[in-house]
């Protein structure tokens, strides 16, 4: 039992292998993903909505793009910045892009340190990276307010095709929620972590559950999908 | 004489045994817990994502047009969501019964891709022969 835990720390017991295990999983006649906490998979589940509600986003945005008529502004030169003379397109994406991709690797190290029971590293890193999200929502309401200042609204910009304004509202909009949402929800669980919570098992003041280290995993996973949403923005709106 | 050699032998055996077992139920409290991995792996992939947003802006830095634009964008962007997906929410370590139920259905959203890609030159193709002003 402990040699076969020890060899495959990941695999419970009893897990069949392929395609095979997969059947059996599903026709257990009790709940499917044995040994996946309820926590993880119901995370999982909510963020498979999320990744249809950004795909009919992406659709529609899509949709519209290619059926416009006017000609799509670049958004290559709708976000340059003029920087020390030079003028560098797409620069401001590209930062905020490095910023959310850092802070997905301070996630996943708070993770790994949350599991090895480390408070002080695990708080620390997840607090680095709410900082990283908070830096990220700045950098996109200064991107927002001059896109605002040049005359983009959800109605029309000065550059061609009227559906730029609410498709680029519309999809960042909601990313940025998304970033915000993470951020409060980092700081609330760093919190727990700082104080040990997790430690003496200390019940949540709401569904007064005991609270495991396995919450850090599960805020991991919301937070690693808002940067995976990115991804997709980056590619289809910025680049394209 | 042999038996005595045995049963020292034996003792022996069962005391490393015990020993072991005592080694892994200690480092099994903290091991089995959780999602384990060395830290250099997350870093070695957190520098990948680097990378390859670094390519992505270079695709549109250098002003690379055509097929071969979209290849490198739909390359890159790919190859990030795989690793973060993989490595970072840890799906490669997960229960292929869980894998499978995440990972098949956003595929499936090509489908819908693919029907709104025909539905949006329908309209485009209206539009250019009712409202004039064509690019």
């Amino acid at each position: 039992m402990t040699e076969t835990t020890l060899a495959t720390p990941n695999a419970p017991p009893g897990t069949i292998p392929g395609w095979r295990g997969i059947a059996a999983d599903w026709a257990s006649d009790q709940r499917a993903f044995k040994h996946v906490s309820w926590g993880k998979a119901m995370m999982w589940i909510f963020l498979l909505s999320d990744t249809f509600i950004f795909s009919c986003f992406l659709l529609s945005y899509m949709t519209a793009r290619m059926s416009t008529t006017v000609p799509w502004p670049n958004p290559s030169e709708v976000f340059a910045l003029n920087i020390a003379g030079q003028h560098v397109p797409l620069i401001l994406i590209a930062i905020m892009t490095f910023i959310l991709i850092s802070s997905s690797g301070t996630m996943a190290m708070a993770v790994n340190f949350g599991y090895r029971r480390d408070r002080v590293k695990t708080a620390a890193l997840m607090l680095a990276t709410a900082a990283f999200g908070a830096t990220f929502v700045g950098m996109q309401a200064f991107e927002w307010t001059k896109l605002i200042m040049e005359g983009v609204r959800p109605w029309g910009n000065p550059w061609g095709a009227a559906q730029f304004g609410s498709c680029f509202f519309m999809i960042t909009g909601f990313h940025g929620t998304h970033v915000t949402i993470g951020v409060i929800f980092l700081i609330a669980i760093a919190r727990k972590v700082w104080r040990g919570d997790f430690d003496v098992e200390r019940r949540g003041f709401f569904t007064s559950r005991k609270g495991h280290y396995e919450i850090v995993e599960i805020t991991g996973l919301y937070w690693h999908f808002v940067d995976l949403v990115w991804v997709f923005i980056f590619a289809f709106f910025y680049l394209w | 004489m042999t038996n005595a050699a045995v049963h020292v032998e034996g003792q022996a055996t069962q005391h490393a045994l015990h020993t072991y077992v005592h080694d892994a139920v200690a480092s099994g409290a903290t091991h089995v817990e959780g999602q384990q991995h060395p830290i250099k792996l997350y870093l070695v992939v957190w520098g990948w994502l680097f990378v390859l947003s670094t390519c992505s802006y270079l695709v549109d830095f250098f002003g690379i047009h055509g097929h071969l634009r979209w290849s490198l964008i739909l390359l890159f962007m790919v190859l990030k969501a795989g690793l973060i997906v993989a490595v970072f929410m840890h799906m490669a370590w997960e229960r292929l019964a869980l894998a499978y139920a995440i990972l098949l259905p956003p595929v499936l959203v090509l489908v819908f891709v693919a029907i709104m890609v025909f539905e949006s030159d329908y309209t485009h193709l209206l539009r250019v022969m009712f409202f004039a002003s064509a690019s």
